[in-house]
């Protein structure tokens, strides 16, 4: 009973302890932040690995949810004659919803994993202290880079796979079901907003983009100096993203569209 | 060297590939026209009862839309709904005399605000109110009334 009670506190603790950390560990990010400018090649390097690295599997994945979406709407349209709405139908879904959360969580899998067990081997084969000898801070040399890279990545792989989604639900409604080409687009602008419905769904991508990777470089700076450490932290990036994305996903889709 | 070349190279391309999306998204998918509804002038039509009509629906005379309705409020004096609303300034030349009904896009479509021109040589300006108004007409009661009308006939 004691020792029950006694773990849960051990727990709390070392729980507010790491949101703590974390917490300092962000805003030491964003004072780093500014001395980028002074090195923009570095930020170069790191928006190839975390951006155009992952832009083949948003890209296809995109075009697959986009054409699915395509044929399994249109079965359920057209008993209603409404085979016409599949254009703002799809646009609406992907563009609100579906291109910043999968892209974000295709993210974490794809760029921030590998964010986290490349920060974490690196305190492991201790070359982040390695550098803090050199008086060269580590927060400025391998963090903001990586982290910058992933805020603006990420905005931009969503817009990407909305943009492929449309265009593959395009490709299987044009050529496979028969819809008509001018009734899907002209359907699709009147009923997508540029302000309620695409900017929001950039601004929900920005947030996750900041989430995301502040959980992915924060999980690889505070992983134990282990082989296990970083494995267990790599896990924890991709699940605590996923947490992180959908439950922010929720309240900002009511705060937004509510 | 060609390999940093490389890298740059590539970087620019997502970049573009970023912003060619977005601006897909912007032209092909929404109506960035919302935009160009910021440049219009604003009249005040009153009406009894506006059924479904709400904030952003559209204005339209002749089947083609003019503007938008930008604000829905109600009158305390005269228990009315007080409905404001935006056109384009392109079209400057609707008589003074036009009058405003709210229709209903088929049975279930959304409302819009339908204006129907006059004869007046004047025409309509900034903050002018339409003050020929007809209210929505509301399905209930329709129904309502036809079932009246078929007992009383029995």
């Amino acid at each position: 009973m004691l020792n029950g009670l006694q773990s849960m506190g051990q727990r709390g603790l070392s729980f507010f302890s790491r949101l703590g950390r974390a917490t300092l560990f962000f805003l030491r990010i964003l004072a780093a932040l500014p001395s980028l400018f002074l090195k923009p090649r570095l930020l170069v390097v790191q928006l190839y690995s975390v951006g155009v690295l992952s832009f083949q599997l948003i890209a296809i994945s995109g075009l697959a949810v986009g054409m699915v979406l395509g044929l399994q709407m249109y079965n359920t349209l057209v008993d209603f004659g409404a085979e016409n709405s599949l254009g703002p139908v799809v646009a609406l879904s992907l563009v609100r919803e579906l291109g910043p959360v999968l892209a974000a969580l295709l993210f974490a899998g794809r760029a921030g994993s590998a964010l986290t067990a490349e920060i974490g081997l690196m305190k492991a084969t201790e070359q982040l202290s390695g550098m803090e000898m050199m008086a060269v801070d580590p927060i400025k040399r391998i963090v903001a880079p990586r982290y910058l890279a992933g805020v603006i990545s990420l905005p931009l792989l969503a817009a990407i796979f909305s943009a492929a989604g449309i265009i593959g639900s395009y490709i299987i409604g044009i050529s496979l079901l028969g819809i008509d080409t001018g009734a899907f687009w002209s359907q699709m602008q009147i009923k997508v907003d540029w302000y309620d419905d695409v900017l929001n769904g950039i601004i929900k991508s920005i947030v996750f983009g900041v989430v995301a990777t502040w959980i992915a470089v924060f999980e690889g700076y505070d992983a134990p100096p282990t082989t296990e450490g970083v494995s267990r932290a790599t896990t924890r990036t991709v699940v605590h993203t996923a947490f992180a994305v959908l439950g922010l996903d929720f309240i900002l889709t009511a705060l937004m569209f509510g | 060297m060609a390999k940093q070349n490389m890298i740059e190279l590539s970087v620019g391309v997502f970049i573009a590939a970023g912003i060619a999306a977005l601006a897909m998204l912007a032209i092909q998918v929404s109506n960035m026209s919302s935009f160009s509804d910021g440049e219009g002038y604003e009249v005040v039509a009153k009406f009894d009862n506006i059924g479904g009509l709400k904030v952003r629906s559209p204005v339209s005379m002749a089947g083609v839309r003019l503007g938008r309705v930008i604000d829905v409020s109600f009158d305390q004096e005269s228990f009315e709904a007080v409905v404001r609303m935006r056109v384009n300034n392109k079209y400057n030349q609707l008589p003074i005399d036009t009058s405003a009904s709210i229709f209903t896009a088929g049975v279930l479509g959304e409302s819009y605000v339908s204006l129907e021109a006059g004869a007046e040589e004047e025409t309509l300006k900034a903050g002018d109110e339409i003050e020929m108004t007809q209210s929505a007409v509301i399905l209930e009661q329709l129904i309502g009334e036809f079932m009246v009308r078929s007992a009383s006939q029995d």
